[in-house]
């Protein structure tokens, strides 16, 4: 799981990569761009995200521990949690929709950096889209884990599944704790 | 050698223990799942090889008769793609590895069996697409799917082509992360790090760079997918994008690629050193590291891909120097291996000719590519055939010269069966021949001046080309003797004992070929590797089973 993690971390590494180079070349257009995000919603969703890997750290301790009701509780929870931060991401793209920040042919944004902006937004719907798919992913993981809790799988002595799980969860977790200061902070310095 | 009746073969083995196709489709057996991909690579190696001969056919005249100029572009990029892709990536490893893997280090199977099954799927699933793009009249980016040619320029099925390499890196890196896994976990009792097969550290190394190294190309390329497909500007100038940046990012990925095809050679090409020596391998730990050492630099030199890109000419220095390094590690191994040979007495079997023939033809690769990676010789023969040639010496040369070498020698463990010695020693020489006419004028020709991916030339080149489009008959011929004597063998090649050569390896401590679980008992390796004295004494070295465990 581990060397699965590090491939991960490769993979956004690119865009990680696109983006730091990006950035350089264009400071201030990323900043006047980062300015249109919608600081309060990013800012709750990581809030959300946050609690997340709280009630998901606390379902693996009580899987070690045998219980399965709380296990089922937390694991619950942390599905909640991350619909929920799914729910938010969805009406933030409806947002950039309605004001034209979609990259592509009806994309709009003030001279002068309209182009450098649409490059901003490019790589925040390519990161925070790639995140979310990894959202999704673990929201699946989560039930099936909440399903196979139902059914009386895990013990003290077997719970892989749940620790592995968590650990994927925490890991889509930091991602977002990059994302977040480099998509949506990076305008507010610079005020 | 053991006489054909006195060789005892188990009655039920991982071929015959089950028939259907059902039995092959969902089976979880390494050794199976390495036969399927035996079968999936070779036939995309001759569709590969296809384009490359009607490559070299166009190249027999000056002028372009045969096809076009965007039909010449379509076929080289279409033979580098399938032979770098659907190829070489994963030759090595996911046959000779798959089936090897868990033998070498005493286990019943992979850390995760069904993983390994699903990574075949994919595999298939991005050949599909492959073939899907070729059949759709192809593409013609080059391997290299440079931007801004390949997202806002190439009319052909260049999407495609990156959904074919996207999942097919993932059956990739899956395959990478399954051998990390079960050589840190599942080795016999006994079998310390610094007792493993040279080959399994080849394979630990590779598969570092599988993990690391796929993912980064997987995203740049779905990256030039969406910039053709949603009209974005990634790499657009037009849009303060950065059309070098996926140069880097590329390279990043491709560059260790290379490593990907020709370390698991060189780790085959150390087991037949040892084997047909009868000799440990000079130093071991100096060539266990330094498949370790070229993984870890093979991460540092992928600028010099790029020396006339415009990047800084300080960059371009350090990548000059970091690629000068690398070639340390693979001298390492080239001296080692001439060091085995030293005052031993060599048994010239065809896996040793292969061996022999990787070490020449890699070190003639190896030094042009210190040619290439000087900045001012490199600014002379960028994109001319001198490349060309320099690379083919390593991954034609080197990686397909240790796949042919290490299939033979472990031919009689995956079949049961021994290939015809004969034959198989003609098709070497074949091979070694053909391989040398065709690339060796290529080096000639580069140095003269003439550039790659040209379907037409000026005439005073005639000759030289003809040369190497002779030699890649040649070189046809000598790929298509194998897979016929091979298929052969299975049915009429006379019976195999456990361990024809005989070599040490806890591969040959089981029977040929080995039941569905591998071993009956645990072994326990209680013995230095390639321990040739203690086998020839004739004492029981890894004893299987019969030796108490150790506490």
């Amino acid at each position: 799981m581990w060397v699965f993690l590090v491939t991960e971390i490769m993979f956004f590494g690119a865009l990680f990569t696109s983006y730091i180079v990006y950035r350089s070349l264009h400071s201030f257009a990323f900043a006047e761009a980062s300015r249109q995000l919608d600081i309060t919603l990013g800012t709750i969703n990581t809030a959300v995200l946050i609690s997340s890997s709280f009630t998901m750290a606390t379902a693996v301790y009580y899987a070690q521990t045998g219980k399965k009701r709380m296990i089922i509780v937390f694991l619950a929870l942390t599905i909640l949690l991350g619909l929920v931060f799914i729910g938010i991401k969805v009406y933030e793209y409806y947002q950039k929709y309605v004001e034209h920040f979609v990259p592509g042919s009806s994309f709009s944004f003030p001279a002068p950096y309209a182009r450098e902006a649409e490059m901003f937004f490019t790589l925040y719907f390519a990161m925070t889209g790639l995140h979310a798919l990894h959202m999704i992913v673990g929201v699946g993981l989560l039930t099936w884990l909440v399903i196979f809790a139902e059914r009386g799988r895990f013990t003290p002595a077997y719970h892989s599944p749940v620790e592995l799980t968590g650990l994927y969860w925490h890991f889509v977790d930091i991602i977002w704790i990059f994302l977040y200061p480099l998509l949506y902070l990076i305008g507010r310095h610079l005020e | 050698m053991h006489t054909e009746a006195s060789i005892e073969q188990p009655r039920v083995h991982y071929l015959n223990a089950d028939y259907g196709w059902k039995s092959w489709l969902f089976t979880t057996d390494h050794k199976r799942i390495g036969i399927l991909y035996l079968v999936s690579i070779t036939l995309f190696f001759f569709l590969g090889g296809f384009f490359a001969a009607l490559v070299r056919l166009e190249l027999a005249t000056p002028a372009g008769d045969l096809v076009s100029s965007e039909t010449y572009n379509k076929l080289f990029s279409m033979h580098g793609i399938i032979m770098i892709f659907f190829f070489l990536i994963p030759s090595i490893p996911a046959v000779l590895g798959n089936f090897l893997v868990p033998l070498m280090i005493g286990a019943r199977d992979v850390a995760f069996p069904r993983l390994n099954l699903l990574s075949w799927y994919l595999f298939n699933l991005g050949g599909l697409f492959m073939l899907y793009a070729v059949l759709h009249g192809g593409v013609d980016t080059g391997w290299t799917f440079y931007t801004p040619y390949s997202s806002n320029f190439a009319n052909t099925n260049v999407v495609a082509t990156i959904a074919a390499i996207f999942i097919a890196g993932f059956s990739s890196i899956l395959t990478g992360l399954n051998f990390i896994v079960t050589i840190h976990s599942m080795r016999a009792p006994g079998m310390t790090w610094f007792r493993l097969p040279l080959f399994i550290w080849a394979l630990y190394a590779t598969s570092i760079i599988q993990v690391l190294g796929t993912p980064v190309v997987a995203i740049t390329l779905t990256l030039v997918a969406a910039e053709r497909l949603l009209h974005l500007g990634v790499f657009d100038p037009a849009y303060g994008g950065d059309p070098i940046l996926f140069q880097h990012l590329f390279w990043f990925y491709s560059h260790p690629a290379v490593y990907i095809m020709v370390l698991p050679s060189m780790g085959v090409v150390s087991e037949l050193v040892a084997t047909f020596t009868r000799k440990n391998v000079y130093g071991y730990k100096f060539v266990a590291f330094s498949s370790m050492a070229i993984a870890v630099f093979g991460f540092l030199v992928w600028g010099h891909h790029m020396f006339v890109s415009g990047q800084s000419v300080y960059a371009g220095m350090v990548f000059s120097f970091l690629s000068y390094a690398v070639a340390i590690p693979s001298a390492i191994k080239v001296f080692n291996w001439t060091a085995t040979l030293h005052k031993a007495s060599v048994s010239y079997q065809t896996p040793m000719l292969y061996a022999f023939g990787f070490i020449g033809l890699f070190t003639i690769g190896g030094l042009t590519g210190l040619f290439v990676a000087a900045l001012g010789v490199d600014i002379h023969v960028t994109d001319t055939y001198f490349v060309i040639a320099h690379f083919h010496y390593i991954m034609v040369g080197g990686a397909v010269m240790g796949y042919l070498g290490g299939l033979h020698y472990w031919w009689p463990k995956i079949s049961g069966r021994m290939y015809p010695e004969g034959w198989a020693k003609l098709s070497a020489l074949i091979v070694f021949v053909g391989f040398n006419l065709t690339f060796f004028p290529q080096f000639l020709l580069g140095y003269m001046g003439m550039p790659r991916r040209y379907h037409a030339y000026p005439p005073e080149f005639q000759v030289l080309n003809v040369m190497s489009s002779a030699g890649a008959t040649i070189l046809g011929v000598g790929y298509i003797l194998p897979m016929i004597y091979l298929i052969w063998s299975m049915r009429y090649g006379p019976k195999a004992s456990a361990n024809p050569w005989p070599s040490t390896g806890l591969e040959w401590q089981t029977s040929s070929p080995p039941p569905t679980e591998n071993f009956g008992d645990t072994p326990v390796m209680n013995v230095e590797p390639y321990d040739f004295p203690t086998l020839a004494s004739g004492r029981n070295r890894a004893q299987l089973g019969s030796e108490p465990r150790p506490a």
